[in-house]
């Protein structure tokens, strides 16, 4: 005798879903299939042979990509160094941007007339792309890197304001309580009970932010806010495939650098 | 002993939802006083520390507390003057309410903010009398070794010991203790206590506690009130808590209310 009899009296039969169980699944998925069809003509999926027909193309840009060309390998760093400046102020201006704004924004320490405004307000300057902002700021104070810090200073901004604001919001209420008892006005309270808790983290959040930003700050030079991204902007222009490997591995290097040593200091701060 | 009245509690009433934390309690305590608050857990003895030092407002009615004479909150709201008179009450929290990532000296400095200037408060300029204050009260409650130290890194006990110095720099004339040993070892817990009392026979501060254990309430307290849903059920000498008080308190289980043993 089997341990396991199939035939075993009163034992039930395996669970079986009914079909109106798994109408959700079938409207999700079906769903998701037809918008995919639907988008096959206007993305033009259609062309994707063109990748293997057009190969001289792709033989001529492959070959000279694994021949980088590093004559000028003094512009390429000073370019990067250029980015990486751009990075910087911008996230040191979001942050002192997010410092008040992320304090406003938490429920458990803001008056709600105060809160929402700021959460709207806030909730729009991430809604915009940092390129939409870039395209802004060019036409407000002309190309180059100004243009690039501004755009990340206010994207940034809103991003850092709520993750700020959340870890606000997170915080234990026993240290502010036990600042208040001591008659402390509300601004103490906040900078002795409150930013205590969360200096750790927002200092982390700062830091990631800085590390996505310096990924940023490349693409903004592609719309000429300055920097490494112009530089590669214009030798793709040109069909410089040589250069523009170069400096590719020069954005991958630097890139790869920072996010390494961000991550060093972030591990410690937590 | 003078035999002003220092605090005062009218007709005070708190709602959580349905349930009454305090029902109409009202309270006197004269200057010098050391009270015990006891009471089983969710009597209303937090909430009425709570309320006295408008950290939280009682419920809109006729409810009045009052401190020096001077309104802290009452009909539900709490006084737009009441940061002067937390200047004046200490506040010992169960959980020591430190600001772990704070220096101890940093905390105990904290209880200056109220009396120095404003700006020098919040960036933290503290002036030489504070500094000079900070280190007489950590070696008064017997830590000033660790003025250093991050507070989340000391005891409890030593938290707390740390608390009672905050209070100290805050030169309190009254000090509110809620819970301060519930969180302790007994031997931490009674190093607190006779804290307390010595603050309170040595320099004629007024002392509130509530407490856990009414051993401590009889051994280091003299006048003892109790709540009960909400209710002052006794307020008097030790002498009144007999056998028939506490188990009207606490109900027939009320030895639990002991560490050492009940009277008998």
């Amino acid at each position: 005798m089997t341990l396991i009899d199939p035939k075993m009296a009163g034992v039930p039969r395996p669970p079986s879903r009914t079909l109106a169980q798994r109408a959700p699944d079938i409207l999700v998925w079906g769903g998701v299939i037809a918008f995919l069809a639907v988008s096959f003509g206007p993305v033009e999926i259609s062309r994707l042979p063109m990748l293997f027909s057009n190969s001289e193309n792709m033989q001529q840009f492959g070959r000279e990509l694994l021949r980088p060309d590093f004559t000028n390998w003094k512009l390429y760093v000073a370019q990067m160094w250029l980015t990486v400046q751009i990075a910087l102020w911008g996230t040191c201006l979001a942050v002192f941007l997010a410092i008040p704004f992320g304090l406003v924004c938490a429920r458990n320490i803001s008056p709600v007339w105060l809160q929402q405004p700021m959460r709207l307000a806030m909730n729009l300057l991430r809604s915009v792309p940092d390129l939409v902002l870039g395209l802004l700021f060019i036409v407000a104070v002309g190309l180059g890197p100004f243009a690039g810090v501004m755009a990340l200073a206010l994207n940034t901004g809103g991003v850092l304001a709520k993750l700020f604001s959340e870890a606000v919001e997170s915080i234990d209420r026993g240290p502010v309580e036990g600042v208040r008892a001591t008659g402390a006005t509300p601004l103490q309270e906040v900078v002795w009970g409150v930013i205590p808790q969360v200096a750790p983290l927002w200092s982390s959040y700062a830091l990631y932010r800085f590390e996505s930003n310096s990924r940023s700050a490349t693409v903004l030079g592609l719309i000429g806010a300055g920097g490494i991204g112009q530089t590669l902007f214009e030798s793709l222009n040109g069909f410089n495939y040589s250069q523009v490997a170069a400096i590719a591995i020069v954005i991958v290097v630097a890139v790869t650098l920072i996010d390494m040593l961000s991550q060093t200091i972030r591990a410690r701060l937590l | 002993m003078p035999d002003a009245a220092v605090l005062s509690v009218r007709n005070a009433s708190k709602s959580f939802g349905p349930r009454k934390a305090l029902d109409g309690v009202s309270l006197n305590v004269s200057r010098g006083e050391m009270i015990a608050l006891i009471g089983p857990s969710g009597s209303g003895k937090s909430t009425l520390l709570r309320s006295i030092s408008g950290l939280q407002a009682i419920d809109q009615g006729p409810g009045v507390i009052e401190a020096f004479g001077g309104p802290v909150q009452s009909a539900g709201k709490i006084s737009r003057k009441v940061r002067e008179t937390r200047i004046r009450v200490g506040f010992i929290f169960q959980q020591f309410n430190l600001v772990g990532r704070l220096t101890l000296f940093t905390n105990v400095a904290l209880g200056s903010l109220g009396r120095i200037p404003m700006l020098r408060g919040t960036f933290g300029a503290w002036p030489q009398e504070t500094k000079d204050a900070v280190m007489a009260a950590l070696s008064r409650v017997g830590v000033a070794e660790y003025a250093g130290q991050r507070a989340n890194t000391l005891s409890g006990g030593q938290q707390q010991r740390g608390a009672i110095a905050r209070a100290l720099v805050q030169k309190a004339k009254i000090i509110l203790a809620d819970e301060p040993v519930a969180s302790l070892d007994p031997v931490s817990a009674r190093k607190v206590m006779e804290l307390l009392r010595d603050l309170n026979a040595s320099d004629g501060l007024t002392v509130v506690v509530t407490l856990h254990q009414v051993d401590y309430a009889l051994r280091y307290c003299k006048r003892v009130v109790a709540l009960k849903a909400g209710k002052v059920v006794y307020d008097g000498p030790i002498d009144g808590l007999d056998r028939e008080r506490l188990i009207d308190i606490y109900g027939p289980e009320f030895e639990d209310a002991f560490w050492e043993g009940a009277p008998k």
